[in-house]
């Protein structure tokens, strides 16, 4: 594979891949484990072996808050953890439900929100409870 | 056992500024006046320091700024910065540097103004570009993540974290110098504006001013000194994610190994610990802390705390200056968890005093439970 540590790096191939419309996660060759957020290298076996693959976008809610600010300073919106099937956690929030009913445990699966200056994913409800 | 840095290194010297509100100060004057005391406290002047160690989040050199403004041009110098736990962790080179005859005698100290300068926590650091789209109110939010997967796990309540904030409260209305004195109930807490589920106004630290300074040496010097020394028996520092959401098990803080390491340095136990200074920047913070410490199995702290155990009058005295949540927080509070753990030891705690207080841990946090840092003191007795 290139030099690990060229340019463009991880960080930017990510969000390059996102302005595409492609939600792709990091998988170390070596081990077939995933990574995120994107590295130059595997966190702790040092490999540089990580390949970019499609992410399932499949999750489950790990842990959820309502961030409640005053209407003018932000309003109130959901942040979560979420466990991506593919081992990874991250942060993010669940819409397409009120924030205070994004429950742990919750199934989600992963929507690329554009309307923003540059493209973030975000979670919706997949229906049911991931197992 | 084979633990070479146990007790050797003492405080013998511990001081206060600027606690609470102290408009028209700057950081450094405030940790100057900490450092004044805490001199005061060792008959001793700037210069006779030639170990210096700080930290700050305005001041990205800080033993530089610290050194300079008091005089001192160090043989060792330390401005690790780990967020709030800082102090606590300092602990550690100091000691080194005292063992290894780098230095005779460390000043660690801090000072802030965050209340009068700006209202709030101060932070320069670059916000996480794969956490910031999102908006999570740092650091309030990834505690109150970890407050709901605690109380999904574990069945912890509102209930129990309120009961963390009213012991607090309990104790700080002993302690003269506590910034919130007024009563607290369990039903004030629970009313309180949620400002992140399941976290309210009240389940959050203060924003204060103030400072701290402590003065360590070697251990065969601490008798020289007017104060009862406290002997620095265990320390470790442990730390396993920066951001929120790098964390392995959100329930779980690396104070399981910071604590272990520095109990097993000590040669003690949790059953040891007659007092403990928990850095609860929110109340989840202490129920988490006493499990992961081993004062109760993990999941239990919610119960553990529920019926009064850790207020006034309980079997476990925690947070007996009234902690961050009631005392002072001004931004980084593990300077403050030491202090009052020597004060406990030395036996001049007044109302709030806990009779024969022998062993004190003190423990502090970072980040968003990102950094952990324990500390087990002693006095002449334990040493």
């Amino acid at each position: 594979m290139a030099n690990a540590f060229t340019a463009p790096g991880p960080d930017q191939m990510f969000r390059d891949y996102l302005a595409q419309g492609r939600f792709m996660i990091q998988r170390s060759k070596s081990t077939g484990a995933h990574v995120f957020y994107p590295r130059a290298m595997m966190p702790g076996t040092g490999a540089v072996d990580l390949e970019w693959v499609e992410a399932s976008g499949k999750g489950t809610v790990y842990a959820t808050s309502v961030v409640r600010h005053r209407p003018e300073k932000g309003g109130v919106y959901n942040v979560a953890l979420i466990d991506l099937a593919e081992g990874p956690r991250m942060l993010s929030r669940v819409e397409g439900v009120a924030p205070e009913a994004v429950a742990i445990g919750m199934a989600v699966a992963a929507a690329i929100d554009s309307s923003g200056e540059t493209p973030i994913l975000v979670f919706r409800p997949a229906g049911g409870t991931a197992s | 056992m084979n633990a070479p840095l146990r007790g050797a290194a003492a405080i013998v010297g511990v001081g206060h500024g600027g606690l609470g509100e102290a408009p028209g100060l700057s950081p450094v004057e405030i940790m100057a006046e900490a450092v004044h005391n805490a001199l005061a406290d060792t008959g001793l002047t700037p210069a006779d320091i030639d170990g210096v160690i700080s930290a700050s989040p305005v001041y990205n050199m800080a033993s530089l700024t610290a050194a300079e403004y008091l005089g001192i041009r160090p043989k060792f110098t330390d401005s690790t910065m780990i967020g709030g736990s800082s102090f606590v962790s300092h602990i550690t080179p100091a000691a080194l540097a005292l063992q290894a005859g780098l230095c005779d005698t460390v000043l660690i100290c801090y000072g802030s103004n965050q209340r009068s300068a700006t209202g709030r926590l101060v932070s320069n650091s670059l916000p996480d570009p794969y956490e910031a789209p999102y908006k999570p109110r740092l650091p309030i939010t990834a505690y109150a993540l970890a407050a709901s997967r605690h109380m999904y796990q574990y069945g912890t309540s509102r209930e129990h974290l309120a009961a963390v904030a009213v012991a607090a409260r309990d104790w700080a209305r002993l302690n003269p110098e506590a910034f919130m004195r007024d009563p607290l109930t369990a039903a004030d807490v629970l009313a309180s504006r949620m400002i992140c589920d399941p976290l309210s106004k009240l389940d959050c630290c203060l924003v204060t001013d103030g400072g701290g300074a402590m003065v360590l040496v070697r251990a065969e010097r601490a008798k020289d000194f007017p104060a009862k020394p406290a002997y620095v028996l265990g320390h470790a520092t442990a730390h396993w994610h920066r951001n929120i959401s790098e964390v392995e098990d959100i329930t779980v803080t690396a104070a399981a190994e910071s604590g272990a390491r520095a109990f097993a340095m000590a040669g003690l136990e949790p059953a040891d610990v007659d007092v403990l200074e928990l850095y609860d920047a929110f109340t989840i913070n202490t129920i988490l802390f006493l499990e992961d410490l081993g004062f109760c199995p993990k999941g239990e702290g919610g119960r553990f705390v529920a019926d009064g155990a850790i207020a006034p009058g309980g079997t476990l005295p925690v947070n007996t200056n009234g902690g961050g949540l009631s005392c002072v927080h001004p931004g980084m509070y593990g300077i403050f968890p030491v202090i009052e753990a020597v004060r406990q030891i030395r036996g001049t705690c007044g109302e709030r005093q806990v009779a024969g207080a022998e062993i004190a841990l003190a423990h502090g946090n970072g980040g968003v439970l990102s950094s952990q840092a324990t500390v087990l003191l002693g006095s002449e007795a334990s040493f």
